[in-house]
């Protein structure tokens, strides 16, 4: 029987753009180029080597976001994805954490799945919450924050690296897992990849075929609200020298001055 | 006064210093009540009495050592069920973050996650945090359901405020979903002698300047003379020069100290996602067009291998 693995990616405005937030106080995603979150492209990575292993298995990449989110399939299928699913509707707009768990949850049981694949945390909002979360609604074991990560008879086996100790975890399946920017380089999409992607199937799904009502997602629906953002005060200039042989003297002297020494 | 559910983070009955920086803020809110699992759960209650909790809600059980996440966030909920708090507040460690999700999710609410402060406010507490690589401080609330938050370290000062600390028993019966991911082996991590670098005062960082893994230990000694952590940018990680628990950034750790010391470290987006809260910046880099120095309060255009050794020097000299 086939290994039916979903990945969970998102599109995410590029970090090292000029970021801000909307009127409504929602991330603004006009004005920066939006692309697949970078950490899940390592989610991606880790679906295919799963994959590729597996005697026969069939990889979904799934996005919950705007018209856009589809730039992040098409980069994942040109990666060696086997097929694509874009949640759109306009009603999603300002789905927090809570919302966006029901939508991908839904969205997963509707497509079929012995293994979800997530990344660590979205780039944007980096919560790092969803995975748990998904797990949580499936009802199915949780298995996340992997540094390495293999799949064998019905079984996920992965190393996660905590703060205390670092841990050999192991589950049946259906499980949901998230893996690190630790797990192994993500590949490049080749020439024959990106040209493959072109003719890859993507669904699309709205709210009412995940059977989700709109009051249920959206700013609407959303458990949390930002109240204010403001930009972070940029740092006064502060003194720099160069060194000309004293500089470490010069800065212990700056130390001293703070009472650091 | 309303009750506040504190999820203690300890090892072992010693308690990490995020909890108590959390009780801090909890009494802002309320009154705090301790939640402590695990081996050495009941040893962690004269510390938490010294630092505010009216009530310190213990559980041991094997369960919360051999299997993920899950039974731990039974137990916070049993906690939860019998106090009915105002809030409930988790340190944001990885795993904190993950236990206080499914939690929120249990119990119909919302979840904060990074929060940096925390107020009381008319409709219930206030979180603020840092986003975008922290060029961003927004306010936000929990608007449905209890809310629950996870707070940073470093996020307020410790502070004695002696309470009663009574020692109760939490009744604590696990989900059938609670044994669903086992932990088959466990390596604690070394310990190096120095401050937990999420928790320390000063930080020392070393990057792709520092050139080498024999290098680090000029990157050690100026930290050990200050009593600093040592933190390390991913591409001196990446190079396998220092371990990834040093690592500093959106993808390591997050740090927040009185004093952050980047040696020969560029300053990408993400690395400053890590670091640009801490309150003092200060930065070693040959390159004087380096971004680092755009955040510094003080910077040394130079060679880390001159400048830092002479820094070590004469604090010792300075420090006697
Ligand atoms: C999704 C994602 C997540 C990431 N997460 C993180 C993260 O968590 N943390 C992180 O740090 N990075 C992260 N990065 C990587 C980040 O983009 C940078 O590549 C990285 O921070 C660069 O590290 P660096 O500053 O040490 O190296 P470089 O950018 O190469 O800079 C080295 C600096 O050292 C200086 N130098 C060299 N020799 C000397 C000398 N002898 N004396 C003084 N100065 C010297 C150079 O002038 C230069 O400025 C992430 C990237 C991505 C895409
Ligand atoms: N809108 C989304 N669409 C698809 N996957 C998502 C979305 N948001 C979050 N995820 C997944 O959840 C992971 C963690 O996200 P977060 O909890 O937001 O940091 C990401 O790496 C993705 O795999």
């Amino acid at each position: 029987m086939s290994l039916r693995i979903v990945v969970t990616v998102k599109y995410v405005p590029d970090a090292t753009g000029d970021r801000h937030f909307a009127d409504d106080l929602t991330v603004d995603r006009d004005d920066v180029d939006g692309l697949l979150s970078e950490l899940d492209e390592y989610a991606v990575e880790q679906a295919l080597q799963i994959a590729e292993n597996a005697d026969d298995a069939e990889v979904t990449v799934l996005t919950i976001g705007p018209e856009d989110a589809k730039d992040a399939l098409r980069k994942a299928l040109s990666m060696g994805a086997d097929k694509a699913i874009h949640v759109e509707d306009d009603d999603l707009h300002g789905t927090d954490a809570i919302g966006t768990s029901l939508v991908l949850a839904k969205a997963i049981e509707k497509a079929g799945f012995d293994l979800v694949v997530s990344g660590m945390a979205s780039t944007d909002g980096t919560m790092g919450v969803v995975p748990a979360l998904v797990a949580e609604r499936l009802g199915v074991p949780q298995v996340t924050l992997l540094s390495e990560v293999s799949v064998e008879d019905g079984t996920v086996k992965g190393r996660r690296d905590g703060d205390a100790a670092s841990e050999q975890l192991q589950a049946s399946l259906p499980a949901v897992i998230s893996v690190t920017d630790q797990s192994g380089e993500a590949r490049y999409p080749s020439f024959k990849g990106i040209m493959a992607a072109k003719k890859k199937p993507v669904e699309s799904w709205d709210l009412s075929d995940l059977d989700i009502e709109a009051e249920e997602v959206g700013l609407d629906g959303a458990f949390t609200k930002v109240e204010a953002a403001n930009e972070r005060p940029a740092r006064t200039a502060g003194t720099i020298v160069k060194d000309e042989g004293e500089g470490g003297k010069q800065l212990a002297e700056f130390l001293a001055s703070q009472k650091f020494i | 006064m309303a009750e506040v559910l504190v999820y203690v983070d300890h090892v072992d009955g010693a308690v990490r210093k995020p909890t108590l920086e959390l009780l801090t803020l909890a009494r802002r809110i309320g009154e705090p009540v301790a939640v402590a699992l695990g081996n050495g759960a009941a040893d962690t209650a004269a510390t938490l009495a010294e630092h505010g909790a009216v009530k310190v809600l213990t559980h041991d059980a094997s369960e919360y050592g051999e299997y993920l996440v899950v039974p731990k966030v039974d137990a916070l909920q049993a906690a939860y069920e019998a106090v009915s708090p105002a809030a409930v507040l988790v340190p944001s460690s990885a795993e904190g973050k993950e236990i206080a999700a499914r939690l929120a999710l249990r119990i119909g609410s919302g979840i904060i996650t990074d929060a940096v402060d925390l107020e009381a406010g008319d409709e219930g507490p206030v979180a603020t945090q840092s986003v975008f690589a922290a060029s961003f401080t927004t306010k936000s609330r929990v608007i449905k359901g209890t809310p629950v938050i996870t707070v940073k370290p470093n996020s307020a000062a410790v502070e004695a405020a002696p309470a009663a600390g009574s020692v109760e028993a939490l009744s604590v019966s696990f989900s059938d979903k609670a044994t669903g991911t086992k932990v088959t082996a466990r390596t604690p991590r070394e310990s190096t002698g120095r401050p937990e670098l999420t928790e320390a005062a000063i930080v020392v960082s070393g990057g792709r300047g520092v050139n080498g893994a024999e290098n680090f230990s000029i990157i050690e000694a100026l930290a050990d003379s200050l009593g600093a952590a040592v933190g390390a940018s991913r591409a001196a990680v990446d190079a396998g020069w220092y371990p990834h628990t040093n690592q500093v950034g959106q993808t390591g750790k997050s740090v927040s100290p009185q004093l952050y010391i980047a040696n020969g470290i560029s300053g990408a987006i993400q690395h400053r996602a890590g670091m640009q809260t801490s309150k003092t910046i200060v930065a070693v880099n040959k390159d004087a067009e380096a971004p680092i120095f755009e955040l510094v309060d003080y910077g040394v255009v130079g060679d880390l291998f001159d400048v830092v050794p002479q820094l070590t020097e004469e604090i010792k000299a300075r420090k006697g």
